[in-house]
This record gives structure tokens, sequence and C-alpha cells, in this order.
């Protein structure tokens, strides 16, 4: 892999880099739910980075169309995923996940 | 020359923010360096020829997504240093996961090769940036081939927003609102009653 001329693989491993940070970022950050849906956002970033480079590398707009729909998919899951978050926060108090266990038989 | 080293630079930055998001104290802190990662991939989308994508997700993702994570964490009164408890005992794995998650990929990533036939199977194929810009050419393709994605897509935020709202939509008490319905229906005998006052006596 050269390092003056970039091509394909420099990006796809920037795209493995960022998909790496954000499950090492789930790994980390078990108790808070607002990391864990920042990683999530940054693995679909990763996911974006990597469908417009193969678009870009094989001409082929397919990989930008459906990088929008993952974009797309992104906004609507954060949106629920931070409702969900500022209901259990109204309710408990906190947003320690672990705490959700009143179902426990 | 000059692109690699842009090419450098913006990579360098976008995985140092990733890196700071999870790593963060102040949550604050976490969301900005998520916002500035988002710039630092839109700045490589431009490298790649696809600026739209790049200016959709400066506009959806950084002024919609990331300050929709601002408001929740300047609004929640959030303990982050509870929730870091734990975190150096999940250290170990995590860098070991991740480790051989990135060694796979990278295995993968340099050892991916086209295959012969690739490129009479194009689907839609780019068109040359000099003719059409990069818009142009998705208007194109999306409104006509991906129509059905485009419109379920439409549904899929449509459902978000009405989850949304219901998830966090509360009546309260006490609360006064306007009934229009009996603002119109007023008759002018039910609220007014004229009087005859002598000239100079007053109202009492």
């Amino acid at each position: 892999m050269e390092l003056m001329h970039i091509g394909m693989q420099h990006f796809l491993v920037v795209s493995a880099a960022l998909f790496t940070l954000g499950v090492f970022g789930i790994f980390l950050n078990r108790r808070n739910v607002i990391i864990i849906l920042m990683s999530v956002e940054l693995m679909l970033l990763s996911i974006q980075v990597n469908l417009v480079t193969f678009s870009a590398h094989l001409h082929d707009l397919t990989g930008q169309v459906f990088s929008m729909f993952v974009l797309t998919v992104a906004a609507a899951e954060a949106a629920i995923g931070l409702a969900i978050l500022v209901a259990f926060f109204r309710n408990k108090g906190s947003i320690a996940v672990e705490d959700i266990s009143s179902l426990k038989g | 020359m000059i692109e690699a080293l842009f090419f450098y630079v913006f990579s360098a930055v976008l995985i140092a923010s990733a890196l700071m998001v999870i790593t963060a104290r102040n949550p604050v802190h976490a969301v900005l360096f998520l916002i500035m990662a988002f710039f630092n991939a839109a700045a490589l989308f431009v490298m790649l020829g696809a600026e739209f994508i790049a200016m959709i997700l400066v506009i959806v993702y950084v002024g919609a997504v990331a300050v929709l994570f601002l408001f929740v964490v300047m609004m929640l009164d959030i303990n982050f240093a509870a929730l870091r408890v734990g975190m150096k005992k999940h250290l170990p794995v995590g860098l070991f996961v991740g480790a051989a998650l990135f060694a796979e990929l990278i295995w993968l990533y340099l050892s991916w090769q086209g295959s012969a036939g690739a490129a009479e199977r194009v689907t839609m194929p780019t068109p040359d940036a000099a003719y059409i810009t990069n818009t142009h050419a998705l208007g194109h393709v999306l409104y006509t081939n991906y129509v059905y994605l485009f419109q379920i897509s439409g549904l899929i935020l449509l459902v978000a927003m009405i989850g949304a709202i219901t998830l966090t939509l509360r009546d309260r008490a006490g609360v006064r609102r306007q009934k229009i319905s009996e603002q119109v229906s007023r008759k002018p005998k039910d609220v007014l009653k004229i009087e005859k006052i002598a000239t100079g006596a007053g109202v009492s």
C-alpha cells in the first residue's frame, strides 16, 4: 500500500478504524447510553465512508444512494433512541441502564 | 502530493475525534468531538467526489442529529462520573476485541481485488463530473430507479417522528389552552350589556 498515492485502500483503512472505534466505545461505555448512541453513529458513519469509497472507485452511483438511506435510518434511530432515553430519564432520574430490572422475576 | 496531505490531515483528525468521543469525560465535549468527526468525514467525501453526500452529512448529521444530542445532553442532569465506573475493568477485553476486529478488516480490505467482469456489471454508472454534477446525477437516479426506497425512507422518518412525539409528549394538568369552538360560539348577549348612563354621572 503506497503512502503518497491515495487509493481505495486508504479510505477503507479509515473506515475500518472508525468502525473499530465505535465497537470499542460500546465496550468501554456500557453504562452510558448517550455514548453508546454516539458510538452507533460512528459505526454508521464508517459504513457510509466504505460505501462512498466503493462507489467512487467502481464508478457506480449505487453506493452513494445507499449511503443516503443509511443516513436517513441513522437520523431516525438517533431520534427514537434519544426519545426513549428522555422518557426513561423522566421516570428513573438517571441513565444507568443497569437499573432497568423491574420486570425481572 | 497535496491530495495525500489533505487526506492524511482529514483522516487523522477524524480518527482522533472518534477516539475522543468515546473517552471524553464531559458529555458536551463528546458531542462536540462527534461534530468534528462528521465535518472531517464530509471533507473525505468531497475528496471522493461525492459532494452531495458531504453537504447532506453537514446539514443532517451535524445540523440535526448532533444538535439533538446536544439538547438531550444539556437538558438531562446526568452524573457522568458515576457512569464511568467500571471502564478500566472492560478496557483489556475491549482492546483485544477492537484489535482483532481491526486486524480482520484490514486484512480483508488490503487483499480485496475486483472481479474480472466488475466493470460491465455496474448498476448505475457515475457520469463524467465534467458534464453533470454529483447532485444532478444522484437526482437522475434517486427519483426513477430508487423511487420505492426513497418513499420508504420517507415513511421511516414519519414513523420516527410519530414515535418520538408519542414517547415524550405528556399532558400536564393546569395548562390553559384556547377552546376555539367556545370562542367562536360566543354570543354578544352573553357577554355584553348596554347600560344607559346619564351625562356626567359615572359608572359605579
